[in-house]
């Protein structure tokens, strides 16, 4: 008996420190008309879409980068300091991880690399789709 | 002509593997002897069909022929010869005939190795593979045929993903495919122990050397993974907590929790129940892992393929798979019955504390490799958990398994008192502490909390396993060491090793991104990096822009560090070879990026202490496996085992 109860009071403290380390490692996805429309959380989330054409400007001889990530119907810029995945383009999806900062500009902490070039993140895909399902209602 | 001999081999090897999956046991379960001696040749021969269907792919890839799809897809006529060897594997449908190849060696090996053991169970154990087997080949024939062919016939191939053009994508595959798939014998013996409702001691001592030597591959193969992403991707980490390494690394942490209940199965003849569900649930997860790299559900790095079609089939797989046994089990779980009991201070009861933490570990792993994709089939939108979750999760029950592991080792079965168990640990543990706690602080001046309890715990379970060895060899006093105790100590010294690395490198790591120009210096961890600046660099299947890095310590010239930006000329794929240089105390890591303006390139810094630890340490514990494996009472398991051989039950002896 003695054993079976330190056996499930481990496995009550094992899943309470579980269930709340999930909850603060937890980041939402969130596309760039969500943030638009005012949805974008206080706390850390993940940002998908294209990485819009010459979008992008680099501050000369820095590793602080400035692009806008795009689902076509709904633009957010991103500043990011470090280095970019070795797939990163333009033109090509991408998701980023941080925050909004102030004027409106998210600030990325990570730029979550992809492994292939014709890969396009599942939510990226996901996050253009939703786009064009809103266009065409509005249309 | 020569990939439709393949796809003819391969429809050969399903048909011998439908024949080994259903009259053997029908046999063993009616007595029949004849069908019950059809187990090994029907194995033999669907080996032989497997081997030539291997054997073809591989013959299309070396020949470049391009009028096969997968080649097409996956190889090009400038890649160098091993590469398109190594392509075989490097996608989808070729590493499921890979995977269809490994169990064909691993039931040779069961077929062989179970020559001594009653035919009515070998021949179960070859049934419950052949079953596997089928299922595996129906999966690769019908969703993943790699003979496909491809008309008009392209004038060159796709090429290789860059990234797995790698000398350790030649072995880390392979490797993890052997320890994954392997988990497939212990799983088989289980089922056969079930349908003959015999599970006792000589059931535990057959599955065991199996087990050990499955989970020997699955632990160098992710240990290679490991090692792999740490220099080849670029970033310097070693460890993600990617969808990917989680699904080879759940079944590891159920693989050494089910070889752990084994030896109790083995030795005391309890935890049957237990014994079982582990065997079932780790290949169970291997399966899993194979649905969740092979459907296409996630993100990641070895996820090449995306159809459903794919994924429902592998998913009913899974569902026959343990859904079968576990009805089974159902049926038979009264029977087991326990052979004895033990006492809370016992050998016993740390494995089974051994085995729940493990467990637990597994399923919180689980938990946050699933539940994104959970929420998302849910449509609450998609979410992705953050490596501290997995970091936490891990660190919760591991520390204590690490401090009851140095206990554990050094407990008897049955019962034992307490206060001899402390005796004996007092010194080692103090001398742990006292290291533990200042060691960090002499070498780095400042350590947290977390640092000193995991350097003093990582300590301790190297000093728990030397305790042994040191008073047989050196003082010369106790029972010899047999073979299996020196693999346990070797293998728990391992442990403590990696454990220590693990600490020392989170703790300890020192890194930075800089833009560098020709001549501008930088001091990271104690070492100045003097940035020489790029040349160019051209080679048969990429050219590359190459970046020197002089390090120096105090002054004196340590190495130059040349790391390269490459492209890859087929897929104009860019790729990122770091530059490492290696001592046993710690890395150097250079990794040049791209160029950002005014001259100057983006790079990664990095200096990380002990990092070498992490790979080591592992690699002791398959050495102590090894070593487990070539105990004598295996082989004399092999040679009578018929007959219940007494093996010396040494207190102590795993």
């Amino acid at each position: 008996m003695l054993l079976i109860g330190l056996v499930l009071a481990g496995v009550a403290v094992a899943a309470t420190f579980a269930i709340r380390a999930f909850q603060e490692n937890l980041t939402y996805f969130i596309t760039p008309s969500q943030v638009a429309a005012g949805q974008a959380p206080t706390r850390s989330f993940r940002l998908g879409g294209l990485v819009l054409d010459d979008s992008l400007k680099r501050e000369p001889g820095s590793l602080t980068v400035h692009f806008v990530v795009s689902d076509l119907a709904n633009s957010v810029p991103v500043q990011y300091t470090g280095v970019l995945p070795d797939l990163f383009k333009e033109g090509k999806g991408a998701v980023v991880r941080g925050r909004m900062g102030e004027g409106g500009e998210f600030r990325a902490e990570e730029v979550i690399a992809k492994h292939d070039e014709n890969y396009e993140p599942p939510e990226v895909t996901d996050a253009l789709a939703k786009a064009k399902k809103r266009t065409a209602v509005a249309e | 002509m020569i990939p439709e001999i393949g796809q003819f081999s391969l429809v050969l090897a399903l048909c011998l593997a439908l024949v080994q999956a259903t009259l053997p046991l029908a046999g063993a379960a009616t007595g029949r002897a004849d069908w019950m001696a059809l187990a090994r040749p029907a194995a033999a021969g669907q080996f032989v069909f497997i081997v030539i269907a291997f054997a073809t792919l591989e013959y299309a890839f070396l020949n470049d022929d391009f009028s096969v799809l997968f080649v097409a897809q996956h190889s090009n006529s400038a890649l160098p010869a091993f590469y398109k060897f190594t392509a075989a594997w490097g996608g989808h449908e070729g590493s499921m005939l890979f995977w269809i190849t490994v169990l064909a060696i691993w039931t040779l090996a069961v077929a062989a190795g179970s020559r001594s053991q009653p035919e009515e169970f070998a021949s179960r154990v070859l049934g419950v593979l052949g079953i596997v087997s089928a299922g595996i080949i129906a999966f690769a024939l019908f969703t993943s045929n790699p003979f496909i062919r491809l008309a008009p016939t392209p004038a060159d191939g796709n090429d290789l993903n860059p990234l797995l053009q790698d000398p350790g994508m030649i072995i880390h595959p392979p490797t993890l495919y052997v320890g994954y798939v392997g988990m497939a014998v212990p799983f088989a013996f289980a089922v056969a122990a079930l349908l003959t409702g015999r599970l006792d001691k000589n059931w535990a001592k057959w599955t065991r050397p199996w087990t050990v030597a499955a989970w020997i591959f699955l632990t160098c193969g992710i240990t290679l993974g490991s090692w792999w992403s740490y220099y080849e991707l670029g970033w310097g980490g070693w460890w993600f907590w990617d969808p990917v390494e989680n699904s080879s690394f759940m079944p590891w942490l159920l693989a050494t929790a089910l070889l752990h209940s084994l030896a109790v199965t083995e030795r005391r003849g309890i935890f049957k129940s237990w014994t079982v569900l582990l065997a079932i649930a780790a290949f169970s997860l291997s399966l899993l892992g194979t649905f969740l790299t092979r459907s296409g559900v996630l993100v990641s790095v070895h996820a090449f393929a995306a159809d459903p079609t794919r994924g429902l089939f592998i998913l009913g797989l899974l569902a026959a798979y343990s859904g079968g046994p576990l009805l089974l089990y159902a049926f038979r779980a009264r029977s087991l019955e326990a052979e004895g009991g033990f006492k809370l201070v016992s050998r016993e009861a740390f494995l089974l504390a051994n085995n729940i933490l493990l467990v637990i570990a597994a399923v919180t792993v689980l938990f946050g490799t699933l539940s994104p994709l959970i929420v998302d089939a849910l449509g609450y939108g998609k979410i992705s958990v953050g490596p501290p979750y997995f970091d936490a999760m891990f660190l919760l029950p591991m520390l204590p398994l690490a401090v009851l592991l140095g206990v554990g080792m050094h407990s008897i079965w049955r019962t034992m008192s307490g206060a001899s168990l402390l005796q004996r640990l007092v010194w080692p543990a103090g001398i742990a502490a006292a290291l533990g706690v200042t060691v960090p602080l002499i070498f780095y001046g400042h350590a947290s909390l977390l640092t000193s309890v995991a350097s003093v715990v990582g300590l301790w379970v190297c000093a728990a396993a030397l305790l042994d060895p040191l008073r047989k060899w050196v003082l010369r006093e106790g029972a010899p060491l047999t073979r299996a105790q020196i693999g346990m100590c070797l293998a728990h010294f391992g442990v403590g090793v990696f454990i220590l690395g693990a600490t020392f490198v989170s703790a300890y790591t020192v890194e930075t991104e800089v833009s560098a120009r020709a001549g501008e210096h930088f001091q990271v961890g104690g070492y100045d990096f003097l940035f020489r600046g790029v040349k160019p660099v051209e080679s048969a299947n990429f050219s590359a822009e190459e970046g020197e890095f002089e390090v120096r310590k105090g002054g004196r010239l340590v190495t130059v560090l040349a790391s390269q930006q490459r492209v890859y000329r087929v897929q104009q794929t860019p790729t990122t070879e770091a530059a490492i240089d290696s001592r046993i105390g710690r890395d150097v890591f250079v990794a040049l990026s791209k160029p950002v303006g005014d001259n100057a390139w983006a790079a990664r810094i990095q200096v990380k202490p002990l990092i070498r630890f992490l790979w080591l340490g592992p690699l002791l514990m398959a050495l102590g496996g090894i070593f487990t494996v070539l105990d004598r009472r295996y082989r004399l398991a092999i040679r009578e085992s018929t007959v219940p051989s007494r093996s010396a039950a040494a207190p102590g002896s795993t």
